[in-house]
C-alpha cells in the first residue's frame, strides 16, 4: 500500500475542527447560544494550532523525528486561518460588521486590542511562509518569524483577559505555552537526553528475530 | 396580547413518577425515611423536585408579550457557578441537590428572627406568572415565564424594624451536592442584596417555578430572586437566608471584582463592563445582537428609584 504523505494527513486534520463546527451549526447542536459557541470554538482552535506549531521544534529536538518539520508551515497557516475565522465570527455575529463598533471595541477593550494585535502580527508570518519569501528575506526571515513567541503570549493573554472568574482553562494554555518556550532555552544535548527513542536507538542493538 | 397560560399541573408531576409507579421502592424509601427521620430532619424525600405546588397562577400586568425563550434553553443554558462554570454544568450537576425539606433563616432587622419552613413561607402567598426579560452581565438575554410572588409582600410579612435599609440574601452552601463550591472560584456562599426600596418595588419577584412547573434545580430551586431590571447575577438562587440590614451588604461578585461588578448592577447600555460593552445583547434563540434597553426596558417602574444618582459611579 502506498503511504499517505504526512502533509496530506495534517491538512485533513487541520480542516477537521472547521468541518465539525459547520456540521454542528447546521444540525443545531451548538447549544442555546450557537453564535458564542462559534466565536469561542474558532478562537480555541486558533490558539491550539498556534501551540501545536510551537511544539514542532521541541518535538524535533527531543525525538530526532523529521516529519514534524515538514508540516510546521502548514500548521502555522492553519493557526492563522482559524484566527481569521475567529475574528470574522466576532465581527459578523457580535458586531454585525459595524466598522464603528469594531473600531470602538478595539480601543476600549484590552482583550480585543490584544487579540487583534496577535492576528495582525500573524499576518506577515503567513504572508512570508513561502519558500520564495524565505529566500528573499534571507537572515531576516528567522528574525521575523521569531515574533511568533510574542504572538503566542498575546493569544493566551487575550483568552485570560476575557474569562469572568474561572481562570483554569487559560492557565492550562499558559502552562503549555510556558513549557514550549522554556524547552527552547534548554541546551540541545539535554533535550536529546529526554528522548526514550534516542536511548533505545543508541543502546544495545535489538536482536533480529529469527524465522 | 396573547400570553401562553401554563397548564394546571397534572397529578403525575406532584408525586414524582418513580414513586408513583414503584410501590415497592416507595415502601422501602418510606421505611428508610422513617428510620432516619428519628435522628435527622434532613432526609431528602423526593429526588430532584422541590416540594412546591404551583397550582394555577394568576397573570400579571408586568408580563411582557415578547416571544418566550424555549424551555430547553432556559433550563440548559445557566450560570450557576455552585454547579460548575460552564453553561451546561448546572443542568448536568444539579439533579441531586435535595430541595425538600427546605427552610429559610430570617435574620437581622426584623420583628421575629428565626427559621421559616418553605411551606410556611409560601402558604400565604398567591402565585402569579411573570414573563420577564432576563439580561445576563455577559451580554445575552432570555424571556422567561416565572411563577412566584412579589418580594414586597414577603418583606412586609417579615415586619422590618425602622433600622432596616437593605435586604441581604444567601444561597445554600453544600459542597457535597454543589461541586462548584469545592473550589474557591467565588467566596462561598453566594450573597446578594437589594436596597429596601428596590426590594419592595412591585417588579422584584420571588420565583418558585417557571414554565408552569416548580423550578428545576439548575434554575435555583426551590426559591430564588428575580430582579428583571438588574443583571442576572443579582437574581440569587436557592435562597437559605434573608437578612435585613442597616448597612449595604457585601455581595459576592462585587467582592470578587469591585471594579467590574457593582452593588446596583442595573442594566445600563451606557455603562460598559470594563472588559466588554453592554450596549447590545444576544437574545438566546437569535443569531445577531440587539440593542440593550436602559433598566432592561423597565425604566417606567424603576427609574424613579435612581433619580439624581450618578449611574456611572454607582454601576
Amino acid at each position: 500500500m502506498r503511504r499517505i504523505p504526512v502533509r496530506t494527513l495534517s491538512f485533513l486534520a487541520g480542516l477537521l475542527p472547521l468541518a465539525v463546527l459547520v456540521e454542528a451549526t447546521f444540525r443545531g447542536t451548538l447549544g442555546a447560544n450557537p453564535a458564542d459557541a462559534l466565536i469561542n470554538q474558532t478562537g480555541l482552535w486558533a490558539l491550539r494550532l498556534l501551540l501545536i506549531t510551537l511544539a514542532v521544534t521541541p518535538l524535533r529536538r527531543i525525538t530526532g523525528w523529521r516529519w514534524p518539520g515538514k508540516i510546521r508551515r502548514q500548521l502555522g497557516l492553519f493557526a492563522f486561518f482559524y484566527t481569521v475565522l475567529h475574528f470574522a465570527a466576532y465581527a459578523v455575529l457580535d458586531q454585525s460588521l459595524d466598522p464603528g463598533a469594531i473600531w470602538a471595541d478595539l480601543w476600549e477593550r484590552p482583550f480585543i486590542t490584544v487579540g487583534f494585535a496577535a492576528m495582525v502580527g500573524l499576518a506577515p508570518l503567513a504572508a512570508t511562509s513561502t519558500t520564495a519569501a524565505m529566500v528573499r528575506l534571507g537572515a531576516w526571515w528567522p528574525r521575523l518569524h521569531r515574533t511568533v513567541y510574542l504572538l503566542g503570549v498575546l493569544s493566551v493573554l487575550h483568552y485570560y483577559l476575557l474569562v469572568k472568574a474561572d481562570i483554569r482553562e487559560p492557565m492550562i494554555y499558559a502552562l503549555i505555552l510556558g513549557a514550549l518556550l522554556g524547552l527552547r532555552l534548554l541546551p540541545r544535548p539535554w533535550l536529546r537526553r529526554l528522548s526514550p527513542l534516542r536511548r533505545q536507538r543508541m543502546g544495545t542493538p535489538q536482536p533480529v528475530p529469527r524465522r | 396580547m396573547l400570553i401562553k397560560r401554563p397548564d394546571p399541573i397534572p397529578p403525575r408531576e406532584v408525586t414524582s413518577e418513580d414513586l408513583y409507579k414503584s410501590r415497592r421502592r416507595f415502601l422501602q424509601q418510606a421505611g428508610a425515611s422513617m428510620a432516619i427521620l428519628a435522628g435527622s430532619a434532613l432526609w431528602p424525600m423526593g429526588a430532584a423536585r422541590a416540594g412546591v405546588r404551583i397550582g394555577s397562577p394568576k397573570h400579571s400586568r408586568f408580563s411582557t408579550d415578547e416571544d418566550l425563550t424555549s424551555r430547553e434553553d432556559v433550563t440548559t443554558y445557566n450560570n450557576y457557578y455552585e454547579f460548575g462554570t460552564s453553561k451546561s454544568d448546572p443542568s448536568q450537576n444539579a439533579g441531586q441537590l435535595p430541595t425538600d425539606p427546605w427552610s429559610v433563616e430570617i435574620a437581622g432587622e426584623v420583628a421575629k428572627p428565626g427559621r421559616l419552613a418553605l411551606e410556611d413561607l409560601l402558604r400565604p402567598q398567591d402565585f402569579e406568572e411573570r414573563i420577564y426579560r432576563h439580561r445576563c452581565v455577559e451580554g445575552w438575554s432570555m424571556v422567561i415565564p416565572w411563577i412566584g410572588f412579589p418580594l414586597a409582600s414577603l418583606v412586609k410579612r417579615l415586619e422590618p424594624t425602622s433600622q432596616a435599609r437593605y435586604v441581604e440574601f444567601t444561597t445554600l452552601y453544600d459542597p457535597k451536592h454543589m461541586p462548584g463550591q469545592r473550589r474557591d472560584i467565588l467566596d462561598w456562599p453566594y450573597v446578594e442584596g437589594l436596597r429596601m426600596d428596590e426590594a419592595t418595588n412591585p417588579l422584584a419577584f420571588m420565583a418558585v417555578g417557571l414554565y408552569g412547573d416548580p423550578l428545576p434545580n439548575q434554575n435555583g430551586a426551590p426559591l430564588r430572586l428575580v430582579v428583571p431590571w438588574k443583571y442576572g447575577f443579582k437574581s440569587i438562587k436557592s435562597i437559605v437566608k434573608i437578612r435585613l440590614t442597616r448597612e449595604m451588604p457585601e455581595t459576592t461578585w462585587h467582592e470578587a471584582a469591585p471594579n467590574e461588578y457593582g452593588f446596583y448592577a442595573n442594566v445600563n447600555p451606557n455603562v460598559p463592563h470594563p472588559r466588554w460593552s453592554q450596549a447590545r445583547e444576544r437574545r438566546i434563540g437569535e443569531f445577531f445582537k440587539r440593542d440593550t434597553l436602559m433598566f432592561n426596558g423597565y425604566g417606567d417602574q424603576v427609574a424613579h428609584m435612581y433619580k439624581g444618582m450618578n449611574l456611572k459611579r454607582w454601576f
